[in-house]
């Protein structure tokens, strides 16, 4: 004993740190991302390694050298920006597409806003949207799984896209629809971006976050219960004209939006009814926009457009406090 | 509502409640209870006796405070507490253990008590009874409701949820008997039907005693009946005033407002005891147990300790200050407060020294607010720790945080234990929340 | 063209209607307001900071402009310079008043005064306060958070690293008092600047008595009441333990700050520096024969 410690209490401290949050966030992610580069091969490993690596890479120098603040590499958000990001894109996105993606992404949707905590946008969905619109060719260049050492895959379109374009030209619905099977959809094997492709990993990785306590379910709930009614109504209405609510749950990178993007904390809304109103919209604009938009995948727009109401739903819902109306 | 789940480590509860030797000189604090501190009535070399009256109180909300020693009056002075903060003390040396007359300070339980809820007042009122679960408010004071107000529940507090805490578990263990006797006095007093001892459900030993003893005593005697245990889920802070009311009676204080608003007194396990004392045995509080304990600390004890013993004395006692030791705590490590002067004497309240290292202590380098709300998620009063502490760094803000009901902070300390950015919030809060009651305060004169 | 002409002229027309609204309620809700008070806000020095205990330099003007007088509206950050402007525009005399700076008292150095244990919380003089006595053995001194500095908006206070005990520049300091109520020990107090910014003060507010003072600090006022002795202009007012500089008294002769054993006392912006000797010797010369005077007055009056 030297000299006795004085602080105002409390003196203990739980396990839990913003580390150890992101770090659990990156074990969540690891099953999607092996299973993505198992059906797409080296190709995704460089998107992936690429995305990480110039998120890190970009948030030390804008730290060091533009803030000169203390390096914040250490909290493991830059990890979950990159792979976030990684998982958003097509497998043949180029290395410099991506470098470009991660800049916008750490650049401009986190650091100028003064870092982790501080950002009103999601950075990996605003970094995916910037080069969705700026490089629509490549973005849009889906390949067919086809396993590790596979060759040259051939492009094709994600579920998604393939309706929107066939009932543009005039096709069935069902004819449309009847080319994918469920097991495709559950176990990827379709066109997409990597982290689109494989439900059942997302969902065993978003399981370890609600396990560990590091998420709570409902926001995800109330986006998956909005899509299935809306798609439950709109199919019933006019089945030859909108997808169901199954096919609509299981495509379009849902499940990877509703259970690692739009449950980031910094994004969402502080207080369980915000959340679920925040749940609600994402879930309804997803839906217009697959339905109506111009776009066949409307999430990350979703997403963005209530990140934007978030300050909005944290003044008007609080929880309840204690002993007071 | 709230509440947060950390380690138990009650490492100490298996160690028996031994009594401490006494001391060659205690230093007894004029101010041990909220409200007016009281006026000694010795004088510098004058001989007392343990539990001789040496302290009257001094106002409406004040207690009386006796010698907890045999002696001579060395002096009546300042003397720095725990906090460094000086404070009225009397300094009396010791001189062998003699005991004022018609104190019994045998072990023999009584169980019969006076019918006259009067004469049990004043005995508790003489003694100088204070609440012991932390905040030291007098109790004579609190078992007189105010007028219109009537009391439909009694709960004695034996949740302890504090972590590392074992003294009122042993307390319950080795004395069950007389806290049940002290609660049925305090249930004559506030005429009540029913009242309820609360202990959480890890302390099954505890919840098992306590209800044979109470199965015993309505064998003896009519006013042991209506008195039950409940066994409540282990949570901090399930032992709050306000927590307990909501978890027995799921009933909610209004901000504000007083247990006895909606029909609860709660009293703690060491009160109930200090009542018994008290009316059963004429004694006041002169003693109470302390759990000394702490993972590096290598004697684990709970020790009866008279009041005014210098904390070096005890830790002495059993060996000294580990070397490893970074923060020694009085109380527990949710709510006690730290120690800065180990020369500081106990008080009526002191219910645990607890040894500390650094790495359980040390606070973590603060870093951005992530917003994962889990402060908000902890606070069982419902407050919104992230936006209290925005309100009051940004300065200026005391109408919104009043808005934001900082007033009804119960300074828990479950958001600064949940934020993972180590953002000291409740330092930040506990400040604030001063500022805003004492405008309240203002306002309320104001209107009078 | 059609177009073209009905979008000017809707546009035409909303700007019309728009106007009639905004000038109905502009002419309805006018407040009508003493032309003075905007005057007088020209002349302040727009700081806000309240140092003159209104709200802000409108709120300052307003009530000049309501009040009687000047003799409660002071800015302290103008000065006499701009309280003459103030009464020229409103007509009133003003009193002039002495020009104040923060005087920091306390003394107690990381080295004078070694650290009894280490402080853990929010950096913060407030919080730090509420806890405890400090992490000193002194429980009067400066706690070193820096309240004062985060409270002053003129970048006049900053904290010394070497000493632990914050700085004021006197140049940056309007006397404000931002900070006499940041701090949570009431250690800073605002004292005439002095002739030439010379001016001399305790730099101790330790109530403490005794051995245990020293043992603390050792800059502290140990409360031995030499100054106060030796004083000769009746400057030193001696309270609770601790010697108190009343500058409205103060000659500026040095002499307490010569015979001060702990160098407690501080004289500022002196042409030379003090030689405590040299005074100490003048002192004991006067003392000398103020003993012989007294002795020969008792000899006159024994004859």
């Amino acid at each position: 004993m030297d000299k006795l410690l004085v602080s105002p209490s409390p003196h203990i401290h739980s396990k839990v740190s913003t580390k150890s949050l992101m770090r659990d966030v990156v074990f969540a992610l690891v099953p999607a991302a092996v299973v993505s580069v198992v059906f797409y091969g080296l190709g995704e490993l460089l998107v992936l390694g690429v995305s990480i690596l110039s998120c890190l890479l970009l948030e030390y120098l804008i730290t060091r050298f533009l803030l000169n603040k203390d390096c914040t590499l250490g909290d493991w958000s830059a990890v979950v920006t990159g792979l976030l990001l990684a998982l958003n894109l097509p497998s043949a996105t180029p290395w410099w597409v991506v470098f470009v993606g991660a800049v916008v992404a750490i650049g401009v949707a986190k650091m100028t806003f003064g870092g982790l905590g501080q950002n009103v946008f999601n950075p990996a969905l605003v970094g995916r949207v910037f080069l969705l619109v700026s490089f629509p060719t490549y973005m849009t260049d889906w390949r067919i799984p086809t396993g590790l050492f596979g060759a040259d895959a051939a492009s094709g379109a994600t579920p998604l896209g393939v309706i929107k374009k066939g009932l543009l030209e005039g096709g069935q619905l069902s004819d449309l629809t009847a080319q994918y099977e469920w097991k495709d959809l559950l176990f990827a094997n379709l066109g997409g971006s990597a982290g689109e492709i494989s439900s059942i990993a997302l969902l065993i990785g978003f399981g370890y976050l609600l396990l560990r306590k590091v998420v709570r379910p409902h926001i995800t709930l109330s986006i998956w219960a909005t899509v299935a009614v809306v798609s439950l109504i709109f199919s019933l209405a006019a089945p030859d004209k909108f997808t169901g609510p199954a096919f609509n749950l299981l495509t379009g990178g849902l499940i990877l939006g509703s259970c690692f993007m739009a449950t980031d904390y910094v994004t969402s809304p502080m207080s369980i009814k915000g959340g679920i109103i925040f749940g609600i919209g994402i879930g309804f604009i997803t839906m217009m926009i697959r339905y109506f938009g111009s776009y066949p995948e409307g999430m990350s727009f979703a997403i963005l457009i209530m990140n934007a109401t978030v300050p909005l739903l944290n003044n008007w819902f609080h929880q309840k406090k204690y002993g007071r109306a | 509502m709230g509440g947060v789940h950390p380690a138990d480590n009650k490492i100490s509860r298996d160690c028996k409640i031994e009594v401490l030797p006494i001391p060659e000189t205690v230093y007894i604090h004029l101010g041990q209870h909220i409200g007016a501190p009281a006026k000694p009535v010795v004088a510098v070399g004058d001989k007392v006796k343990a539990g001789q009256l040496i302290a009257e109180p001094g106002g409406f909300v004040s207690a009386a405070i006796h010698s907890s020693v045999s002696g001579t009056v060395k002096s009546i002075a300042p003397r720095k507490d725990l906090a460094g903060n000086p404070q009225m003390c009397v300094e009396i040396a010791v001189e062998g253990d003699e005991w004022l007359e018609g104190i019994d300070t045998t072990d023999t339980v009584i169980r019969e008590f006076p019918d006259d809820p009067a004469v049990c007042l004043d005995k508790i009122k003489a003694a100088g009874v204070v609440g012991l679960g932390g905040a030291t408010f007098p109790t004579a004071v609190k078992l007189t409701p105010p007028p219109g107000k009537k009391c439909e529940m009694l709960i004695i507090n034996g949740c302890e949820c504090e972590p590392y805490l074992t003294s009122d578990f042993r307390t319950l263990l080795e004395k069950g008997e007389q806290v049940v006797i002290g609660a049925a006095i305090i249930k004559s007093i506030l005429k009540v039907d029913k009242a309820t001892i609360a202990i959480e459900d890890n302390k099954p030993e505890a919840i098992d005693h306590i209800q044979k003893v109470l199965a015993e005593l309505r064998k003896v005697s009519p006013k042991y009946d209506g008195i039950s245990v409940m066994s409540l889920m282990k949570k901090y802070p399930e032992g709050g005033e306000k927590q307990l009311i909501d978890a027995v009676m799921h009933r909610q204080v209004a901000s504000g407002g007083l247990p006895i608003d909606v029909g609860a007194v709660v009293q703690n396990v060491a009160t109930a005891l200090a009542v018994y004392d008290a009316v059963q045995k004429n004694k006041p509080i002169v003693d109470n147990s302390v759990t000394v304990t702490g993972e590096c600390f290598p004697r684990q004890a709970n020790l009866l300790v008279r009041v005014g013993t210098p904390l070096k004395f005890i830790i002495d006692y059993l060996g000294g200050v580990p070397q490893d030791t970074a923060k020694i705590i009085s109380g527990g490590p949710m709510m006690g407060r730290a120690i800065a002067n180990l020369e500081a004497a106990t008080l009526k309240g002191t219910s645990a020294l607890l040894f500390l290292t650094k790495a359980q202590t040390a606070r973590g380098k603060e870093s951005n607010c992530i917003r994962c709300g889990k402060c908000a998620e902890a606070c069982p009063m419902g407050l919104e720790p992230f936006l209290l502490n925005r309100l009051s760094r940004a300065g200026g803000m005391l109408d919104q945080l009043e808005a934001n009901a900082v007033q009804d902070c119960i300074e828990c300390g479950c958001c600064l234990y949940s934020c993972p950015a180590n953002i000291p919030l409740l330092d930040v809060i506990r400040q604030s929340k001063g500022q805003v009651l004492g405008i309240i305060k203002a306002r309320a004169a104001a209107k009078k | 063209m059609t177009t073209i002409i009905w979008t000017i002229a809707i546009i035409a027309l909303l700007g019309l209607v728009l106007a009639v609204v905004l000038f109905v309620v502009a002419e309805r809700f006018k407040v009508e307001e003493d032309p003075r008070i905007d005057e007088v806000e020209k002349v302040m020095p727009g700081a806000n900071c309240g140092g003159c205990g209104f709200a802000g330099c409108r709120a300052f003007a307003d009530a000049a402009v309501k009040a009687p007088n000047l003799d409660n509206n002071y800015c302290p950050v103008g000065g006499n310079e701009v309280m003459k402007k103030v009464a020229a525009i409103l007509g009133y005399e003003v009193k002039e008043k002495a020009p104040m700076v923060a005087v920091v008292r306390c003394n107690g150095t990381c080295e004078a005064r070694p650290r009894t244990n280490d402080y853990d919380g929010y950096a913060s003089c407030r919080v730090k306060a509420a806890l405890y006595s400090g992490d000193t053995g002194c429980s009067f001194g400066c706690l070193g958070c820096g309240d004062c500095v985060a409270a002053c908006q003129f970048g006049a206070l900053s904290m010394d690293p070497v000493t632990g005990l914050p700085v004021v520049d006197q140049e940056k300091c309007t006397a404000c008092g931002a900070c006499v109520k940041a701090c949570p020990k009431a250690i800073i107090e605002l004292r005439p600047k002095g002739p030439r910014g010379m001016r001399m003060y305790v730099s101790c507010v330790n109530k403490d008595k005794g051995p245990g003072v020293k043992k603390a600090c050792e800059n502290a006022c140990i409360g031995c009441s030499i100054c106060f002795k030796t004083c000769t202009h009746g400057a030193i007012v001696f309270e609770n333990n601790v010697a108190y500089i009343d500058p409205e008294k103060c000659k500026l002769c040095r002499e307490c700050e010569a015979v001060c054993p702990t160098g407690a006392i501080h004289g500022v912006n002196f042409p030379k520096p003090i030689d405590k000797e040299a005074v100490k010797a003048r002192i004991k010369e006067r003392n000398a024969k103020a003993a012989q005077g007294a002795a020969s007055d008792t000899k006159k009056e024994e004859a």
